[in-house]
């Protein structure tokens, strides 16, 4: 393989049986779906909740309520990056989040500074009962005391690699691929 | 130390000189921050730590407050400067005041003046950000971003809409700002009012010249409804309100013989029973308080776009989170 490809590291039945058993795990924790709501960090981490919550309702349970936070505008290094010229939306369920169980969804976890962001603009919507940490890919590389509670994958990739999760309908297909980071526009 | 050019450049002057791109940029953005006003605690951290300055040279109450409010949303600390006409004027009195500001360290400067150009003038001269909030008969950028905002948000794209805008065109900025914009996005434009208020050759600037409301309104999807100024019948543009209302006025009856619907736009403070009628002004057409609501969120957005970061530390930031 030659340097510069991106290698396979789960296909579409893999993301599909890794979700299934992210959305049982996430079920036995809270003991049961009510209360819960599933939160999704913009852009994968919205289509990832949905299909937790298609998950979980498939299996019996109740659907849990689905958002999604757009954490840009709470990023620690946003006046370094220059600003988006469009920020996505941050869009909660109406019921608020006071005293519910917010799982935080994303594609990937690496620094923790996305899921520190995201804790910071849940702390301005409301006090949940509980907060946790529910990612596809846990790549490692941590800069912060951040862990997940329920990880569908570990790797170690190393610093000038990057771990992508494909999604419809972001994506055409379910996939996850390690590439080499790309220079420009990442 | 001067803050390098974002997407926007360092400044918002006015829009003649943005690409419709960043017009449209600057659209979306303030679409997404709309949410952001709706939220128990209406407040992100964006622009933490930065300091502004509101410096107005002129009475203003909507856009002042409009842009404090954009400006605390984004929990930038905010001080305004009120400075009355006669005490301060342009030239060099201008600029020292912004010196003195600036050795205060600030980021950036919303500045609200009567002179033509003083935005530009002071932007050239200090490393801060400077926002128009209005100079003169110049541009009123944000006061044309957020019509266009409430355009969008009614028509749903401003491509092809016929646009009209009613009044004294000659000294009005928010004209300027207006005609730019729609033109930059795709609309047809025009003007309607009494010729005196009409600036000289005004067809140059693209757009069309209505002498009669009637023909205007037949010909619109949207009308921009300037406010008269008081001023402006004691110095003998027109005759008398009464008189300009008769010809001008924005009524119920003449919008009822509008071949189709047509949106009713007017930047306040209105003339109640002059320019528009209250009938029209508190009406289902109106959608001038959807404009006041539009401002924060277009301010916020400019604010947002103007505030922009380092390009020697984008690589590395690039990496995370």
């Amino acid at each position: 393989m030659s340097p510069g490809t991106p290698r396979e590291l789960m296909d579409a039945r893999a993301v599909e049986g890794a979700l299934a058993r992210m959305a049982r795990e996430l079920v036995e924790r809270n003991g049961g779906a009510g209360d819960m709501l599933l939160i999704g960090v913009h852009r994968r981490g919205v289509p990832l909740s949905e299909r937790l919550a298609d998950e979980i309702e498939r299996t019996g349970g109740e659907r849990p309520p689905v958002g999604s936070l757009d954490i840009t505008l709470y990023r620690d290094d946003l006046m370094a990056i220059g600003p988006r010229p469009v920020v996505g939306e941050t869009r909660l369920p109406g019921s608020g989040i006071d005293g519910r169980v917010v799982v935080i969804v994303d594609d990937v976890l690496y620094t923790g500074r996305t899921v520190r962001a995201a804790l910071d603009e849940l702390a301005d919507f409301g006090r949940p009962a509980r907060i946790t940490l529910c990612v596809l890919v846990d790549r490692g590389g941590r800069e912060l005391p951040i862990q997940p509670d329920v990880v569908g994958m570990r790797v170690d990739a190393a610093a000038d690699e990057r771990v992508e999760v494909l999604v419809p309908p972001l994506d055409d297909r379910l996939g996850v691929v390690v590439a080499p980071r790309q220079e420009a526009g990442a | 130390m001067t803050p390098p050019p974002t997407f926007l450049g360092k400044d918002l002057i006015g829009l003649e000189h943005l690409q419709a791109e960043q017009i449209r940029a600057i659209l979306d953005t303030a679409e997404t921050f709309k949410e952001i006003s709706e939220r128990p605690i209406k407040k992100v951290p964006v622009l933490r730590g930065k300091t502004i300055v509101n410096l107005f040279f002129e009475p203003s109450t909507r856009t002042r407050i409009s842009f404090e409010f954009a400006e605390k949303r984004l929990s930038a600390d905010t001080v305004n400067v009120a400075a009355t006409g006669s005490s301060v004027t342009k030239g060099e009195t201008l600029v020292d005041t912004a010196r003195n500001l600036e050795a205060m360290r600030i980021d950036m400067v919303v500045i609200r003046h009567s002179a033509s150009g003083a935005a530009r003038f002071l932007a050239e001269r200090i490393p801060s950000n400077v926002i128009n909030a209005g100079d003169g008969r110049h541009e009123h950028p944000t006061q044309g971003l957020l019509d266009l905002l409430t355009i969008r948000d009614h028509r749903g794209a401003i491509e092809g809409l016929k646009v009209c805008i009613v009044g004294d065109v000659l000294h009005s900025r928010v004209a300027r700002s207006n005609i730019w914009g729609l033109l930059k996005l795709g609309a047809e434009v025009a003007v309607c009012g009494p010729a005196t208020l009409m600036p000289a050759a005004v067809e140059t600037l693209g757009v069309r010249f209505f002498r009669r409301i009637e023909d205007a309104i037949e010909w619109a999807d949207v009308l921009n409804v300037l406010r008269l100024q008081l001023e402006r019948m004691h110095a003998g543009y027109v005759p008398s309100l009464r008189e300009y209302n008769r010809f001008f006025g924005v009524s119920k009856e003449r919008l009822a013989a509008a071949p189709r619907d047509v949106l009713v736009l007017h930047p306040g403070p209105m003339n109640r029973g002059v320019e528009i009628d209250s009938d029209v002004a508190d009406g289902p057409c109106s959608v001038i308080l959807d404009q006041v609501t539009n401002g924060v969120a277009v301010r916020m957005a400019v604010l947002y776009l103007l505030a922009g970061g380092r390009p020697e530390t984008a690589e590395a930031a690039k990496a995370g989170p």
